[in-house]
C-alpha cells in the first residue's frame, strides 16, 4: 500500500543539545528523516535547540525552529502551522519521546489534530514501564531476569532480600543508564538505591538480578504497517553483561552466535516488535545470551524509536534505518520500496556483511578530574569511533587507530602496560583502555583462559587477539625491513597492523615499510559497503580499505581487486574530525558537511574521509565518495594516493585533520585555503607573538617553558595568575590558571608527565577581563567578519563553557572597533584562506588577543544558524580560490540577541568537580533567541556571572 | 601460541581465472566441483551438511567461518555434502560451549578439502558477472595446466542429474510412530531439518528413494506425500517427475520444497532453467500473493522453474514471487491438494518466516482427512 495521502505536513521533534547517551547520531536520523519525507514532497516542520546540527538548516526542513524543546513551544509551532497533520517523535532520542508523551498527556496533540505516527504512545510506555513490559514479557512467553520494581527504599530492600547479590538498579524513565548500578555488596546497597530512586522523574527503581558475564546483543528492526519486520542488524557486545551497551566494544555482524540461536533471538525480537503496538517504524531490542550448554536467551530492552545502535548499524551495513523509518511511518510497506544502495533489489530483506566492523566508544574522563573511570552501567563515552575490516582483527585494529589517543593499534608502539598487577587490575576494572591491556595481558603470557575469567570475554575473541600477539612475535624474529618476506608483511597489514606498528616490530623507519609495501605490491585496496556481500551490484560510493591477495586473469595478468574507481573529475578531500570528544563535537561534522556541498557546487567530486559513525558526513549520500576510514595517517595518504585530488580541507575537521597538515605539506599535498605556514604560525606562540607586535596589536604578557625551572623563572617575569596550558591542544586540555609557585609547579609536572615533550605556554592571566570572540572569513586580500560573540562569564572559563551572547550585549564602540581591526589584521598578516576564529581578554577597554586560530570554530555553526547565512558554504569557495569575499551578499538576519548555552552531562559523574574553568567540560550548546536583554533568561545568566567575580 | 605458516593454494575456475589464497590445516589437496556462493552470516554447518550442495565449491560471503564450531545438532545429512570451501578467515579454535568439535576436525573427519584468506569478495562478484562456472581449488599451484586439464574433464552442471547420489538407498523412517498423519517423504537429497519440522507437527514419515514408485508409497498408505529439497538439474529426474504426475492423480495432500517443487512444476508441463548463480542465503525477501505479506528466507537454488509457462498454465497459481528478481516462488495446483515452494521454509539455517507452510500442509491433510471420513 502506497504512502498515505493524508499526511502532508509533518513535525519532527529533535534530541537537542550533545549530552553522553544522545550525541549527534540523532542529527544523522533526524538530518535524513527530514529528506525522506521531503522526497516525498510532505511539508516538513522541525523544532530542535541545538544549532549545531545538519537537520536544523534551513535547507533541511521548510520550518525550522531552534527553540526550546518545551510543549510551550510545540504549542507556539502549532498554532503557527496548524495544517500539521502528524509529528514523528522517533528520530529525536528519548528527549524527542519524553516530550511527545509529556504534549500527548496535556492533551496538545488531541488539541491541535496532529496524530503520533512512527509509534504510539503506548508503545513508549509500556517499554518504558519495566513492570508494564515484564508482564507483557511473560505474556509472550519471553524470558527476562529476576526483576522487580520499587517506588519505594522498603520495597527495594524487600526486593534486595529475595534476589540476594549482585544486582542491578536502574531508575525508571532515565537515558543512558543515569542512575543505574550494580551492587556487588550488601553495604553498597542503601546508597544506590536512594539515588536511583531520586534520580527517576518518577521515582521509580527496577531492581534485576545481574546476569553478569552473559553475552549481550542488539537487534535492529524495522516493521511496516502490513506488519512486515526485518533485521537490518545484529550487534555483538564483545564487552559481556555488566557494561553499558554504549560503553561496549561492539562487533557486527554477531561472531559468537549459532544460527539456530540466532534465529531463536530473531524470532523473540520479532514477536517483541509486534507485541508493544501497531506502529510501522524503526526498533531497537536487546538481548542476553549465557554462554554456557543451554543456551539461554532472556530480553533486555526494547526502543520503539531510531537510536545510537541504529546509526551504527546504517553504517554497518549500509542500510539507512533512518530513511527507510520515515517512509514507513508515513505508509509505505517495505516490499514497495527499494534497497537505496543497489536501487535494484527490495528494502524488504536483511542485510548481509562480507566484512566486519567494530565499535569502539571514545571517552574523556580526563575532562573529569576526580570521576570515577570503571565502566558499568550507566554511560560514560562521549563519542564513538567505528572500524571497518576484512576480519575482525582487521576492524578492532582501525578502530583503535581512529581513536585519536596517540596509540597506533593494538601493541607495537612500546606504550603496553608492562606490570602483572597493573595489568589484572585493568582487566578487572574496565575502563577506556582495557582494550590495549588484553593485547598487554597475551603479551606478558598471562593464559587467555585467566582472562576470560575476569573479563568473560568470550574465547573467540580472545583468540583473534592471541593471533595478533602471535603474529607480532614472529615479525619481530626480523631485525631488517629487507628481511621480512612478502607472505608476513601481507598478513600483518591483512590483520590491519600499520606502518608504524611494523616499523616498531622491526626496527625501521615508519616510510621504509611503506616503500617496502609498494616494492612488494602490497597495495591497500577498497571495497564497497554495499548490504548484499557483493550479490547484486551497489550504486553507492561507501567504501573501506583492507589488503587482498591476488587474482591472476585467463591470459596471465595479475591484479587485486579494488572497487573504488578514480575518475577524471578534479576532485577534493575533507577531513573529517573523527570522534566526537569534549571540545570537538557536532560542529564541525557541521563544517564537514558543508564543505562536501560547497566543494560539489563549485564542481569537485567531493572525497570524504571519517571514522565515526554517528555523523551526517558518513552517510553515504553526503560526499560523492565516502572512505569510512581512520583519520590516521598511513590510511589518509593512500587514498590521495590513489584518488589524486587537487587538495585537502584541513580547517573544517578540528584539531583532527590539522593535525594532519604538517605531514601533508610534508610530503607535497596542497592544503586548500590557508597554509601550513600559517596554521603553524599561529600556534606557535612565539612567532605569532612577534606576528601581534609588528602589528600594533595587545597581548597578555606571555612565555614558553619547557620544564618546571623554565616554568618557574618565567612566573617571576609574568606575575601571577597565571595561565597554563600545552601547545596544540583543544577544548583547553590540560589548562589552568595557577595563583603561585606551588600551584604551578604542580601543574606543569603533571603536564609534561601526560604530555611529554610538549611546549608549555604560560599567560599572564587578565583578572576580571571580559572574554569575546570574533570568526570571519578571510581570501587573502579581504575580510568580513561574519559574527562577534561577548561571553556573559568573565575571562577563565573555557569559551566552549561560557554562554555567550551574539551580538555582543555590553561592548563599547571603542571595543568593538578594536576587535574588528584586529580581527582583520591579523587574519590577513596570517595570509588566511577561509575561517578563522580569534578569541580576545577586555580589560579598561583594551582589547587583548588571547589566541588565533585559522580554522573553522565552534561557534561558526552557532553564528551562521542565529544570521540565516550559510558561512562554511562561502568559506569552503573562498578556500577553493572559487570566490571573493567580495562576490558575496552577506545579509545577516537577527533581531535581538541570540546566546549560546552550553549544556554539561555532570550527572553522569556525581563525584566530579562541577566548577568550571580554562578547562572545557561541557558536551553540547542549544540556542535561545531573545528580543531584548531584559528578557529573564538573559536576567538569570547574568545574575551569575557576578557570582563568578565575587569568588 | 605460536604462529601458524600456511600453506599456499589457489581456486582456478573454468575460464582459467585464479584467485589465490591458503590451504586451511596442514593439508595438500585438490577439489572439483561449481562453484556458487552463500551468504548467509550464520549457519555454515548445516549449508556444509545440506545435500542439495551436493557437487559444489562452496564460497561462503561472511568474513569468519568455524567460530563457533560444529554440534551435532546442527547436522542437515549424516555427512558433509558441499565438495569443498573457499572462505576468507578460517577460525580454528571454536567457541561454544556446546561444541561437539572444531570446524577444522569435522571438515577433516569428513575428508573436505577448504582454502581460506581468499578475496572472497572478489570471487563473488566475478560469479556474479560471469555466472556459476566450474572450478578446482588446490595446493598444487604450481601445475596449473595439469589442474586445467583435469577441471576441463568435470562436467556441467547443466542436464546433471545429482538427486541419485545422495538419496537414500533404503525406505526408512522418522518420528513417533504413533504420530496421527503419515507422511510418504521422497528423498532428493532431504534436510534433517525438514524431517524435524513434519515431526514436531505430530508426523510420522516414511522416507523413499528418488526411485520410489507410485505402487511403493501408497503401499504404505500415507496421509500426504512430500518431495524434498536436492542437488543438480530437476529435468533428467524422469521417474520422479512420472511420480508426481501420478501422486496428482491420486488427490492426495502434497508438498514440494525446492527441487521437489521444480519437479512438481515439470510434471504440469512447467520448464525449468538454469540461473545465472543461483540465490543461496538466508535473507530472501518473498512476497506471499495470498497474504499480501513478506517473508525473509532461506534460500538455495541454482535453477528455477519458468514464470512464462506457469502464467500461461491456467491450473497454476502463482502464490509466491522473489521481491528482488521477480523469479516464481511458490505454486499451488489448481483443483488439487497441492503446492510447492521453491525456497526452505524449515529454515536450517536461516530464519523461521515460512514455517507457516508446513502448518498449511497438515491443515490439508487434516481437511482431507474430514472429507474422506
Amino acid at each position: 500500500m502506497p504512502k498515505r495521502k493524508d499526511l502532508n505536513c509533518i513535525l519532527i521533534i529533535g534530541s537537542g543539545p550533545i549530552i553522553i547517551g544522545q550525541a549527534c547520531e540523532f542529527d544523522y536520523s533526524g538530518s535524513q528523516s527530514l529528506r525522506s519525507l521531503r522526497e516525498d514532497g510532505i511539508e516538513t516542520v522541525l523544532i530542535n535547540s541545538n544549532p549545531a546540527t545538519i537537520m536544523t538548516d534551513p535547507k533541511m526542513a521548510d520550518h525550522v525552529y531552534l527553540k526550546p524543546l518545551t510543549t510551550k513551544s510545540i504549542v507556539e509551532i502549532l498554532k503557527e502551522h496548524p495544517n500539521i497533520d502528524a509529528v514523528l517523535p522517533t528520530m529525536g532520542g528519548q528527549t524527542a519521546l519524553n516530550l511527545c508523551i509529556e504534549a500527548d498527556e496535556k492533551g496538545i496533540w488531541e488539541d491541535f489534530g496532529v496524530e503520533i505516527i512512527g509509534v504510539d504512545i503506548e508503545a513508549i510506555n509500556i517499554t518504558e514501564d519495566r513492570e508494564q513490559f515484564r508482564e507483557l514479557m511473560g505474556k509472550i512467553d519471553v524470558p527476562m531476569a529476576p526483576q522487580a520494581t520499587a517506588s519505594s527504599f522498603l520495597k527495594g530492600k524487600e526486593i534486595a532480600q529475595e534476589f540476594g547479590f549482585p544486582l542491578v538498579i536502574r531508575a525508571s524513565y532515565t537515558l543512558g543508564g543515569a542512575g543505574a548500578s550494580i551492587v556487588y555488596e550488601k553495604e553498597d546497597f542503601d546508597e544506590l538505591l536512594s539515588r536511583g530512586l531520586e534520580i527517576s522523574p518518577i521515582h521509580e527503581v527496577m531492581i534485576d538480578k545481574a546476569m553478569m558475564g552473559w553475552k549481550e546483543y542488539e537487534l535492529e528492526l524495522l516493521r511496516d504497517k502490513n506488519d512486515n519486520v526485518v533485521i537490518i542488524c545484529t550487534i555483538e557486545n564483545m564487552d559481556p553483561m555488566g557494561i553499558h551497551t554504549g560503553d561496549s566494544i561492539t562487533v557486527a555482524p554477531a561472531m559468537t552466535l549459532s544460527d539456530r540461536t540466532f534465529q531463536r533471538m530473531r524470532d523473540m525480537a520479532i514477536k517483541m516488535m509486534r507485541s508493544i503496538g501497531d506502529f510501522a517504524g524503526g526498533c531497537n531490542v536487546q538481548f542476553a545470551v549465557s554462554p554456557d550448554e543451554k543456551e539461554d536467551i532472556i530480553a533486555i530492552e526494547i526502543n520503539p524509536r531510531v537510536s545510537r545502535s541504529s546509526a551504527l548499524a546504517s553504517k554497518a551495513t549500509g542500510y539507512p534505518i533512518a530513511k527507510i523509518a520515515s517512509k514507513l511511518a508515513i505508509g509505505y510497506t517495505l516490499d514497495e520500496l527499494d534497497n537505496q544502495i543497489t536501487k535494484s533489489t527490495s528494502a524488504l530483506f536483511e542485510p548481509t556483511l562480507d566484512y566486519v566492523i567494530v565499535k569502539i566508544p571514545r571517552w574523556n574522563f580526563d575532562k573529569f578530574e576526580g570521576s570515577d573511570r570503571t565502566l558499568g552501567l550507566q554511560m560514560k563515552s562521549v563519542g564513538e569511533v567505528m572500524g571497518i575490516g576484512r576480519s575482525f582483527q582487521e576492524a578492532l585494529h582501525k578502530a583503535t587507530q581512529s581513536l585519536e589517543i596517540k596509540r597506533n593499534g593494538l601493541g607495537a608502539d612500546g606504550k603496553g602496560y608492562t606490570n602483572y598487577d597493573q595489568i589484572i587490575d585493568k582487566l578487572t576494572n574496565a575502563s577506556w583502555d582495557r582494550v590495549f591491556a588484553i593485547y598487554d595481558a597475551i603479551q606478558l603470557g598471562i593464559p587467555l583462559s585467566r582472562i576470560h575469567e575476569i573479563t568473560k570475554i568470550d574465547m573467540w575473541f580472545l583468540k583473534q587477539f592471541e593471533e595478533l600477539d602471535a603474529l607480532e612475535k614472529k615479525i619481530s624474529t626480523y631485525n631488517t625491513i629487507e628481511s621480512l618476506p612478502k607472505q608476513l608483511l601481507l598478513e600483518a597489514k591483512q590483520k590491519g597492523f600499520a606502518d608504524r606498528q611494523i616499523a616498531h616490530m622491526v626496527k625501521c623507519w615508519e616510510s621504509e615499510v611503506y616503500n617496502k609495501r609498494e616494492d612488494l605490491g602490497i597495495k591497500r585496496v577498497y571495497k564497497l559497503v554495499d548490504t548484499c556481500a557483493a550479490e547484486f551490484k551497489a550504486q553507492t560510493p561507501y567504501y573501506y580499505s583492507t589488503f587482498e591477495d591476488e587474482i591472476e586473469t585467463a591470459s596471465g595478468e595479475t591484479y587485486v581487486a579494488n572497487e573504488s574507481v578514480v575518475t577524471d573529475k578534479k576532485k577534493i578531500v575533507v577531513l573529517g574530525s573523527g570522534p566526537n570528544r569534549i571540545g570537538q563535537g557536532i560542529e564541525f561534522d557541521y563544517c564537514c558537511v558543508h564543505g562536501v556541498l560547497a566543494a560539489a557546487e563549485c564542481g569537485y567530486e567531493t572525497i570524504m574521509i571519517n571514522c565515526n559513525p554517528e555523523t551526517v558526513s558518513t552517510d553515504f549520500d553526503t560526499a560523492d565518495k565516502l572512505y569510512f576510514e581512520p583519520v590516521f595517517w598511513e590510511h589518509i595518504y593512500d587514498i590521495i594516493r590513489h584518488e589524486k585530488p587537487e587538495g585537502v580541507i584541513v580547517q573544517l575537521g578540528g584539531q583532527t585533520a590539522l593535525k594532519l597538515a604538517e605531514k601533508l605539506d610534508k610530503y607535497g599535498i596542497k592544503i586548500i585555503g590557508t597554509s601550513f605556514e600559517a596554521l603553524d604560525l599561529a600556534e606557535d606562540r612565539g612567532s605569532f607573538s612577534t606576528l601581534l607586535k609588528e602589528n600594533n596589536i595587545p597581548y597578555p604578557e606571555f612565555g614558553v617553558a619547557e620544564n618546571a625551572d623554565e616554568a618557574l623563572a618565567l612566573a617571576d617575569e609574568l606575575d601571577f595568575p597565571i595561565l597554563v596550558r600545552p601547545s596544540y591542544v583543544l577544548g583547553g586540555q590540560g589548562m589552568k590558571i595557577v595563583i603561585n609557585k606551588e600551584e604551578l609547579e604542580e601543574h606543569v609536572v603533571d603536564l609534561l608527565r601526560k604530555i611529554p615533550n610538549n611546549k608549555l605556554l604560560l599567560d599572564h592571566y587578565l583578572d576580571g577581563a571580559i572574554e569575546a570572540e570574533a570568526d570571519a572569513i578571510c581570501d587573502g586580500e579581504n575580510v568580513y567578519i561574519i559574527g562577534i560573540m561577548e561571553h556573559i562569564e568573565p575571562c577563565g572559563i573555557h569559551s566552549g563553557d561560557s554562554n555567550a551572547t551574539l551580538p555582543p550585549f555590553n561592548l563599547g564602540e571603542f571595543v568593538m572597533q578594536q576587535i574588528k581591526d584586529h580581527t582583520k589584521k591579523i587574519a590577513l598578516a596570517l595570509n588566511t584562506v577561509g575561517l578563522i576564529n580569534i578569541q580576545f581578554a577586555i580589560k579598561d577597554d583594551k582589547v587583548y588577543i588571547i589566541e588565533a586560530n585559522p580554522r573553522a570554530s565552534r561557534t561558526v555553526p552557532f553564528i551562521a544558524k542565529a544570521y540565516g547565512e550559510p558561512y562554511v558554504n562561502y568559506a569552503t569557495k573562498v578556500m577553493l580560490g572559487d570566490k571573493k569575499v567580495t562576490d558575496f551578499d552577506f545579509n545577516p538576519k537577527l533581531e535581538g540577541y541570540a546566546i549560546k548555552q552550553p549544556v554539561f552531562s555532570f550527572n553522569k559523574f556525581p563525584n566530579v568537580n562541577k566548577n568550571l574553568g580554562p578547562e572545557m567540560k561541557s558536551t553540547g550548546e542549544s540556542i535561545l533567541f531573545i528580543d531584548s536583554l531584559k528578557d529573564d533568561e538573559f536576567y538569570d545568566l547574568y545574575q551569575r556571572r557576578r557570582m563568578y567575580l565575587s569568588k | 601460541m605460536k604462529y601458524q605458516e600456511k600453506r599456499k593454494a589457489l581456486i582456478l575456475l573454468e575460464d582459467g581465472t585464479i584467485f589465490y589464497g591458503k590451504a586451511v590445516g596442514d593439508k595438500q589437496s585438490t577439489a572439483f566441483g561449481e562453484v556458487c556462493f552463500n551468504t548467509g552470516m550464520t549457519g555454515y554447518q548445516e549449508i556444509f551438511t545440506d545435500p542439495s550442495y551436493f557437487g559444489q565449491l562452496m564460497v561462503t560471503t561472511n568474513a569468519h567461518i568455524g567460530n563457533y564450531g560444529v554440534y551435532e545438532e546442527d547436522m542437515e545429512s549424516d555427512s558433509v555434502k558441499i565438495a569443498g570451501l573457499i572462505c576468507k578467515n578460517f577460525s580454528y579454535v571454536p567457541s561454544r560451549a556446546l561444541a561437539d568439535d572444531s570446524l577444522e576436525n569435522f571438515l577433516n573427519k569428513n575428508n573436505l578439502f577448504a582454502i581460506s584468506d581468499v578475496d572472497t569478495r572478489a570471487l563473488v562478484s566475478y560469479i556474479r558477472d560471469n555466472g556459476a562456472m566450474n572450478a578446482v581449488i588446490s595446493t598444487e599451484v604450481d601445475d596449473i595446466e595439469g589442474l586445467k586439464a583435469k577441471l576441463a574433464k568435470v562436467p556441467s552442471m547443466k542436464g546433471l542429474e545429482l538427486a541419485s547420489r545422495v538419496s537414500t538407498k533404503e525406505p526408512y523412517f522418522y518420528g513417533d510412530e504413533n504420530a496421527t498423519y503419515k507422511i510418504a517423504a521422497v528423498d532428493f537429497g532431504i534436510k534433517t531439518n525438514i524431517l524435524r519440522n513434519l515431526a514436531k507437527r505430530d508426523c510420522y514419515i516414511k522416507v523413499y528413494p528418488y526411485n520410489a514408485t507410485l505402487e511403493d508409497l501408497k503401499s504404505w498408505n500415507p496421509d500426504g506425500y512430500f518431495f524434498s529439497n536436492g542437488p543438480g538439474d530437476p529435468e533428467p529426474l524422469a521417474s520422479a517427475i512420472q511420480l508426481a504426475k501420478d501422486i496428482l492423480e491420486e488427490n492426495v495432500p502434497f508438498f514440494g520444497i525446492c527441487l521437489g517443487h521444480q519437479i512438481l512444476s515439470l510434471s504440469q508441463g512447467i520448464s525449468t532453467f538454469k540461473m545465472h548463480h543461483g540465490h543461496r542465503g538466508i535473507n530472501h525477501p518473498v512476497i506471499n500473493h495470498t497474504t499480501g505479506n513478506g517473508e525473509i528466507t532461506s534460500q538455495n537454488h541454482g535453477f528455477a522453474i519458468s514464470r512464462e509457462d506457469a502464467e500461461a498454465n491456467p491450473d497454476i497459481e502463482i502464490t509466491h514471487t522473489h521481491l528482488n528478481d521477480d523469479t516464481v516462488m511458490g505454486i499451488k495446483i489448481k483443483g488439487k491438494n497441492a503446492f510447492s515452494v521453491q525456497y526452505h521454509p524449515e529454515a536450517g539455517p536461516g530464519p523461521n518466516d515460512a514455517t507457516y507452510l508446513f502448518d498449511q500442509f497438515i491443515d490439508n491433510i487434516k481437511h482431507q482427512k474430514l472429507e474422506t471420513v
